[in-house]
């Protein structure tokens, strides 16, 4: 497992690639879009999915809490999949993740999904500030220095030699770094999409995730979509 | 036998015809009750010997509700057959009424058809579970006194044939009284035929009537002129001698093997067609609207050729074809068979083919298809047991229509003969999947799709699952789709291609689609805007699962053919030579053992074993054999697989090649692959489809539950990190052993070779190994792990861009790459 050193508004933080953020001079892991309970939001709609999803998710984080060893942990948002979805958590789930926020300190960022968690340790914020950095869930057009955000759920495909791959994928350019989701059923947004790419209107890096390490290619985004001839 | 009552048999004197044998042996039949199996090549009058005894009896005693039904794979088919009733019922007078059902049936004729069923209702697989599905099934179905299958051969075995026949064994509870025929080509294994078409799921008790005879067919193998082709399956350098055979005949059908093929040869000809013979193409992913008018140029004579794939295999009679052309390996008898019977529909003369072959081994291939057709030596395993997955579609859409007692449905579905050795266990996991998703964390007890009433019996939740259940019927599942449009006022759809494909797409770029070269402008929402023009080196939309492997009986024969050379002297005076040198340098493969070559090649070795089991169970292979040469530190770079040989190549020898090939791969490395094929994640997300788990998404809708739909491959992971065993992974398991991954045919050949590898260690490429040494780099390797890929690329534009040092080991010859970066304003190719 080799994480991929980077540098943002003066700080070095290391990508791992199993998509979370650590930044070791505070001690400070951050995840993205763990969308916890969705499987059982489909299973509301109709879908019986396979309901481990919460449990896969919970094994990322902890896997990653044990590499790491956090002071702080942040989640950026959209941590629960549905307004109702902590309420959905099976009793194993729910004193699992209460064990994990006893032992680092929880920052629940608030996300478009997600209303103040309900019955879980950890302190909730609409935004995080340390030091240079600014952890959000969604970010937006437009000038700013040191946002971690999540929210997009960014995802490239690579056309090698033998097929197109498609991973999960962190974004990074001067400004800000955007981490993939990490939640087990989370989907991801092709980054060549104009959501994405009007937030990195210079262009950047993208960071696969593998199965040991990251793999780095340049960024080219399109901006907005091309006009349309005269109809 | 007897013979046919009036007004049957004036009618049949007017249209100058005597009414065949067999048509008269299904009718005696019919009057006996008795389930029969009609076996006839094409243009034996097998329809209407089908529909003849449900015209009789109706004529003589004339009643409403439905009488018969008839159910075909092909919608055209059976509106086109609608059709051809209406005519003896009109001249005759008949009080029959007559109605198609399909996926483009109207609302308002679908609600006249549920109130007031037709006497003959014509139909899919589909749209019959569609309707067993409905509230109103057993007064609709009740009264069937005949079922009509049309091209048993084609269902039977196959997910569509599961369905169909699970809805034969539904139609037997409602109208227990219904005699069934079963219409059919010619196949290798009879008695599953036979059982499919029985009410008892059982073969005795079902009457089988051949045709026989008819004349042999005239097939012969032309070559291109000068050099015959090392490898390449598109068969483009014969175009000339193929245009000549064209303008030789009135109609000519030439037959290729994917879509991709079609496209470029389509192009070939017309570059040279300086006489405007009118060239049409025909495939799958065309419009509708497209295919309808070369159908029709087709009836009408407008059209001297049509360049076509299996879109033209099965269905409608055209009459008029003079000849067929097979270009590139015929890969089956039955398949060359079923092709070759679409030139003249006459049985008394000959059916005219032509085979092209592409490539050297296709030579041997082609040769060894003529003498299997001459031989008449069938291939085609025996039909595998149903799928799980179609069950469980089938389980809710049966509770959909009424309720049912677990105990009732087993006995009624084990009457279809693909689940007539179904246990309970299966049975019951069935249910329960349906029920609650059957997860060992009962966690879903609130989300319940079924419930049971305290008689036992099964209900349908809601109204809202029976609508979702109905949105999802089918057993085909097609990969994302993009439609084709050009772009601008007037722009007219041309038909779809598959999303990975528009993905690797930047606008500008050139492809080749519906036998146009497009300009690539972009995408919106589910369509990609094209313009035409273009130009540079075009792309060619390649479609999953577009080649059909070669077939076990037709690999025997190549395999024998290469034993012994007496056989060589029909082959071309390169070929033999090729042969012959191979047993000078190495040695040929035998029947039952498994030649090996190692030999060192610029600074890698290959290895190529030549195992004849066709070019899904080679991928699958060589993802196993090069895991396991890994693990034994032989440092394994790549591997490509064609339809006869796997070459793998490795920074260091291969050596104890025997123990690479031992059966135990198949348990060691089995679990591993299940974890990281591509194919099997295709497959599996094909049975969760199927069986209900994901949505099917529709073609033209917009994904507008996108927070709701869950990707196919994330399923897959946590289901089998929780519950290895549970029935779509089973079903999952089940489906490997045949199609896209094939492991039943690895396990075949590993038992077959067991203690008979020959390993010949050369110091040099031998000339039966060039072919598949000319394909690296140019094969797609799509089962390989995707990090080995992204690493390759990512080292190669870093180094290409001089970020870093060149990797101690590098082919000699430059990769054939194309590479770019990520987005579309790219700053382009690296490599041509």
């Amino acid at each position: 497992m080799t994480p991929a050193p980077v540098h943002l508004a003066g700080e070095r933080l290391m990508l791992d690639p199993d998509g979370a953020l650590f930044w070791p001079a505070q001690k400070l892991l951050a995840v993205a879009d763990l969308h916890f309970e969705k499987g059982s939001a489909a299973a509301v709609q109709g879908s019986l999915l396979p309901p481990w999803d919460t449990r896969a998710t919970l094994d990322r984080l902890a896997a990653l809490l044990r590499r790491y060893k956090p002071e702080t942990v942040v989640a950026l948002g959209d941590s629960f999949h549905d307004a109702r979805g902590a309420l959905r958590l099976h009793p194993h789930d729910l004193a699992r993740l209460n064990l994990f926020a006893g032992a680092h300190r929880f920052v629940w960022v608030l996300g478009n999904h997600d209303p103040e968690p309900q019955g879980l340790a950890g302190e909730a914020v609409e935004e995080w500030r340390l030091g240079p950095l600014r952890f959000v869930h969604q970010t937006r057009p437009g000038p700013t220095v040191g946002e971690i955000c999540g929210h997009h759920h960014p995802k490239a495909h690579v056309q090698t030699r033998a097929a197109t791959v498609s991973r999960p994928c962190f974004v990074l350019d001067a400004k800000r770094l955007m981490l993939p989701a990490l939640g087990a059923y989370t989907g991801g947004l092709d980054v060549r999409d104009p959501a994405i790419g009007n937030l990195f209107p210079r262009g950047g890096r993208v960071f696969l995730l593998g199965k040991d390490r990251l793999f780095s290619f340049a960024y080219q985004p399109i901006r907005t979509r091309q006009p349309a001839p005269p109809a | 036998m007897g013979t046919l009552p009036e007004p049957f048999l004036s009618w049949f004197a007017a249209q100058g015809w005597a009414p065949r044998p067999h048509q008269l042996a299904v009718l005696a039949a019919a009057r006996a009750g008795e389930s029969v199996l009609l076996i006839a090549p094409t243009g034996g009058g097998k329809t209407l010997a089908g529909f003849l005894p449900s015209l009789v009896d109706l004529a003589e005693r004339p009643r409403a509700g439905m009488h018969t039904l008839y159910v075909s794979p092909l919608k055209a088919l059976a509106a086109d057959i609608a059709r051809n009733l209406m005519r003896p019922v009109g001249d005759m007078c008949l009080p029959i009424t007559i109605a198609t059902r399909s996926g483009d049936t109207k609302t308002d004729e679908r609600r006249q058809q549920r109130e007031q069923p037709p006497n003959f209702l014509l139909t899919t697989p589909e749209s019959l579970s569609l309707l067993i599905s409905l509230p109103e099934a057993d007064k609709m179905f009740g009264s069937l006194a005949a079922i009509i299958v049309d091209e048993v051969h084609a269902l039977a075995g196959t997910k569509r044939g599961d369905q169909l026949a699970l809805c034969l064994a539904r139609l037997g509870a409602l109208a227990p009284g219904a005699r069934r025929v079963g219409l059919s080509a010619t196949v290798a294994h009879r008695v599953p035929l036979q059982a499919y078409v029985s009410p008892s799921g059982q073969a005795d008790g079902v009457r089988v009537i051949e045709v026989t005879g008819g004349a042999p067919p005239d097939i012969e193998m032309i070559l291109p002129v000068g050099r015959l082709p090392w490898s390449g399956h598109m068969g483009l350098s014969a175009a000339p001698e193929i245009l000549a055979r064209i303008r030789a005949a009135g109609m000519t059908i030439v037959f290729v093997n994917t879509r991709a093929q079609a496209e470029l040869l389509f192009q070939e000809l017309w570059k040279i067609n300086t006489d405007t013979l009118p060239i049409a193409i025909h495939h799958g992913s065309l419009e509708l609207e497209q295919r309808k008018r070369v159908e029709s140029a087709m009836a009408d004579g407008k059209l001297r050729a049509v360049v076509a794939t299996s879109s033209l295999d099965l269905g409608i009679d055209w009459g008029g074809v003079d000849q067929v052309l097979q270009v590139g390996a015929p890969k089956g008898v039955s398949r060359l068979l079923q092709r070759v019977g679409r030139s003249n529909h006459r049985m008394d003369e000959p059916s005219k083919a032509i085979l092209v072959p592409a490539n050297r081994f296709e030579v041997l291939e082609c040769e060894a298809a003529i003498l299997g057709v001459a031989a008449r030596e069938l291939d085609g395993d025996p039909p595998r047991p149903g799928g799980l997955d179609v069950l469980a579609q089938h389980i809710l859409g049966v509770a959909c229509s009424a309720p049912f007692l677990p105990d009732d449905m087993f006995a009624e579905v084990r009457r279809a003969a693909p689940y007539a050795d179904l246990t309970r266990d299966n049975f019951d996991d069935a249910l329960r999947f349906v029920e609650d998703g059957g997860y060992a964390l009962s966690a879903y007890e609130r989300y319940r799709k079924l419930f049971r009433d305290s008689e036992g019996r099964v209900h349908v939740r809601s109204d809202r699952v029976a609508r979702q259940h109905r949105m999802n019927i089918g057993t085909i599942v097609e990969e994302p789709l993009l439609k084709v449009r050009l772009a601008g006022r007037g722009g007219g759809a041309l038909g779809e291609v598959e999303e990975y494909f528009a993905n690797m797409l930047s606008p500008g770029d050139t492809f080749m689609f519906a036998g146009r070269l497009l300009k690539f402008l972009r995408i919106r929402e589910t369509t990609l805007e094209a313009a035409e023009g273009g130009d540079g080196e075009p792309a060619v939309p390649a479609y999953a699962g577009g080649r059909m492997p070669l077939t076990t009986n037709l690999a025997d024969r190549v395999r024998t053919m290469l034993q012994d050379s007496s056989t060589w002297s029909a082959f071309p005076d390169s070929v033999q030579e090729w042969l012959a040198t191979q047993r000078k340098v190495s040695r040929m493969p035998g029947r039952d053992d498994l030649l090996v070559e190692t030999f060192p090649r610029g600074d890698r070795f290959f290895l190529v074993a030549y195992c004849f089991e066709g070019r899904n169970a080679h991928q699958t292979l060589g993802l196993l054999l090069t895991r396991r040469m890994q693990r034994y530190g032989m440092q394994p770079l790549g591997f490509v697989a064609t339809d006869y040989v796997l070459a793998t190549w490795s920074a260091d020898e291969p050596t104890d090649v025997a123990r690479l090939f031992e059966q135990d791969i198949l348990g060691d490395d089995l679990e591993a692959w299940m974890a990281e094929s591509s194919m099997l994640r295709r497959t599996f997300r094909n049975v969760a489809v199927i069986a209900g788990l994901i949505e099917r998404q529709h073609p033209g809708v917009v994904k507008t539950k996108r927070q709701v739909t869950v990707n196919s491959d994330l399923i897959y992971d946590v289901l089998r990190r929780h519950q290895p065993d549970h029935l779509l992974l089973r079903a999952t398991r089940a489906d490997a052993a045949g199609g896209l991954t094939d492991v039943g045919r690895i396990a075949g050949m590993l038992a077959r070779i067991h203690g008979r590898v020959r390993h010949m260690v050369l110091s040099r490429v031998s000339p039966l190994a060039v072919p598949v040494l000319l394909e690296v780099g140019r094969e797609s390797v799509r089962n390989q792990g995707g990090d080995d890929l992204l690493l390759e690329e990512a080292e190669l534009v870093a180094e290409a861009l001089g970020e870093a040092e060149p990797p101690p080991f590098r082919p000699r010859e430059p990769p054939r790459l194309r590479t770019r970066s990520i987005g579309t304003h790219g700053q382009g190719r690296l490599f041509g």
